[in-house]
């Protein structure tokens, strides 16, 4: 009965998610609304479920130690939860104004939640293959969810086809750490790890699953998906690829590299050195290039990503709780961003070039206001979040004494400052074009996004909060 | 008696036959299927014969959840092949390059 109150909110989504089932099976037909609102109340609820719980005090495991429930994985949850629902708002605004009725979505995105909810609690390495199937296989769906889109099946094709390449990855380097260690546990499999006489077949198993996260992850040299899968889905899909997931790959770097191989942390974090410098290279200096604003955000998806990885790299407490400030923000941004082309687009045909928001500032000057915060954020340009997010990786990196690899990051970031700047130019200097802008629309997504570049505002003034809860969640890791 | 090393080198070829065939395959996205299924299996020879040789059963309970996330897997990516049927009346790989950049 104690092991299944751990559980919990993931028994309250299930339950739920086949509620909205139901809901969306008898429904009047012209009520789509209400599959949406059980949707989101479904993922508010078990989000508010959470919040009334508090952190816990101490480490609980369940289920003969497959599942954790610590402060790490409820503040994940939490948050999680909160961009799901808010993905969710978007997604609405973008099928009512284009008269769409894809319902589908926000039931296969609770199950994908699902699936990284019990990828952030996973302690055993079938539950993290588990959650990441069950995440993965819901997001391949909902990327070819677009059923009459070319491009939305092949960049479906590309995703399947890489994303199980990658499980397979890392179920083989899993093998191997299973076959040395004799566990699938990872608090057992941890403490193998430290003795060290065993280290040259862990890193076997290592080099693997390493690949397996990166994918995921999307880093260089195995990015190849996602500008594709980006440029292929549709805008409400590609904004919840952008964000949600991110947090939990980054869960599942954390849970199998820190909890499962603490052992080989000079092995992982020079790897995690090369993977993370060759993203943030490859992502800004090819972003450039883009003409397509959704692969410039894809580009530029893959560069954060790297950044990302700074913090874990740097081996201590804070860092990894610099790592976790900076994919909160960077997920908040990368929505707002979507989110920004969403009510651009309104009711019209889709804003995909660059150059179609030339004078979008001029015309809608709130909007373009909205639109410079969550840019300058994503560059890295304070007083905003994205500022503060760089600004803790790299102290944290420069105080491990890693002072080389923080000033190629800062390089790079002056890179890719050019073409955030770039899009920027474009929505306020540049004159606007022949075609008439659609109206803007007042829907709930308006409002989402306000309170959404209102918190990067909020993170960019008082950053000492959010990295204050980053610092409990991760004090499971050793005292600050 | 056929030692712990003989099943892990068959599973290591498999791998390799199947990470070969998904990089080289410029025809047809089934193979591609096939190919995927197939590292699936070589680590279930992996997993099993860990678990035979190191005397744990939890390595077995493994394979039965990869071979039960297989079929699912499979589901979706012929689903989703049948999506790509239908708008591109192809499935060769070498036509999936709408999208560069």
């Amino acid at each position: 009965m104690n092991q299944l109150s751990l559980i919990l909110p993931e028994i309250l989504l299930t339950g739920f998610v086949c509620l909205v089932l139901i809901v969306d099976v008898f429904r009047s037909p012209d009520n789509s609304a209400a599959t949406f609102w059980s949707a989101v109340i479904s993922v508010l609820a078990v989000a508010a479920f959470l919040i009334t719980g508090g952190l816990p005090e101490i480490r609980q495991t369940a289920f003969a130690e497959t599942y954790v429930l610590d402060s790490l994985s409820v503040t994940l949850k939490i948050f999680l939860l909160l961009v799901v629902a808010a993905s969710f708002f978007y997604a609405r605004e973008y099928f009512t104004n284009k008269n769409q009725e894809r319902n589908e979505f926000f039931i296969l995105a609770i199950f994908s939640t699902l699936g990284m909810m019990v990828l952030i609690s996973a302690q055993s390495l079938l539950t993290v293959y588990l959650g990441l199937e069950l995440l993965s296989l819901s997001l391949y769906a909902m990327v070819a969810m677009e059923r009459d889109s070319a491009a939305a099946a092949e960049a479906a094709m590309k995703y399947f086809v890489l994303g199980a390449l990658a499980s397979g990855m890392l179920l083989y380097g899993m093998s191997m750490l299973y076959g040395v260690s004799g566990t699938l546990n990872l608090s057992e499999l941890a403490q193998q790890t430290i003795g060290g006489d065993k280290n040259l077949l862990f890193t076997f198993g290592l080099v693997f699953v390493l690949v397996g996260i990166a994918f995921k992850l999307g880093l260089a040299p195995f990015h190849m998906w996602v500008p594709d899968v980006y440029q292929g889905a549709s805008l409400p899909t590609t904004l919840f690829i952008s964000s949600a997931p991110k947090i939990a790959a980054f869960a599942m770097a954390v849970r199998v590299l820190i909890d499962g191989l603490p052992g080989l942390i000079a092995q992982w974090s020079d790897m995690l050195i090369i993977l993370s410098v060759a993203s943030i290279a490859v992502g800004n200096v090819v972003a450039i290039a883009q003409t397509n604003i959704k692969r410039m955000l894809a580009y530029s998806t893959i560069s954060h990503m790297g950044f990302l990885l700074l913090g874990l790299i740097a081996v201590t407490n804070q860092g990894y709780a610099a790592s976790m400030f900076y994919v909160f923000v960077y997920s908040l941004a990368s929505m707002s961003a979507f989110g920004f082309i969403i009510l651009a687009t309104g009711s019209g045909s889709e804003l995909n070039l660059i150059e179609d928001y030339s004078g979008l500032g001029k015309q809608k000057p709130l909007l373009g206001f909205l639109g410079i915060v969550v840019l300058f954020s994503l560059a890295g340009i304070p007083p905003f979040g994205g500022f503060w997010a760089k600004w803790f990786v790299l102290k944290e990196l420069v105080a491990s004494g890693h002072v080389w690899l923080a000033a190629v990051a800062v390089v790079f970031s002056l890179v890719g400052a050019y073409y955030y700047l770039r899009v920027i130019k474009v929505i306020f200097f540049d004159e606007p074009g022949n075609s008439e802008r659609p109206a803007s629309s007042r829907g709930m997504g308006t409002i989402i996004f306000g309170i959404n570049t209102s918190a990067i505002m909020f993170i960019g003034l008082f950053p000492g909060i959010l990295m204050g809860i980053c610092l409990a969640a991760m004090s499971i890791y050793g005292a600050p | 008696m056929l030692a712990l090393a003989d099943y892990l080198i068959v599973s290591a070829i498999l791998l390799c036959l199947s990470v070969a065939g998904i990089i080289m395959n410029r025809k047809n996205v089934i193979i591609l299927l096939m190919c995927i299924e197939l590292m699936l299996l070589a680590v279930n020879t992996n997993f099993i014969a860990f678990s035979r040789f190191n005397d744990d059963v939890s390595g077995q309970v493994f394979v039965f959840f990869i071979l039960t996330v297989a079929a699912a897997e499979a589901a979706i990516g012929l689903a989703i092949l049948v999506v790509l049927f239908r708008n591109k009346k192809s499935i060769n790989v070498e036509d999936l390059n709408s999208m560069k950049g």
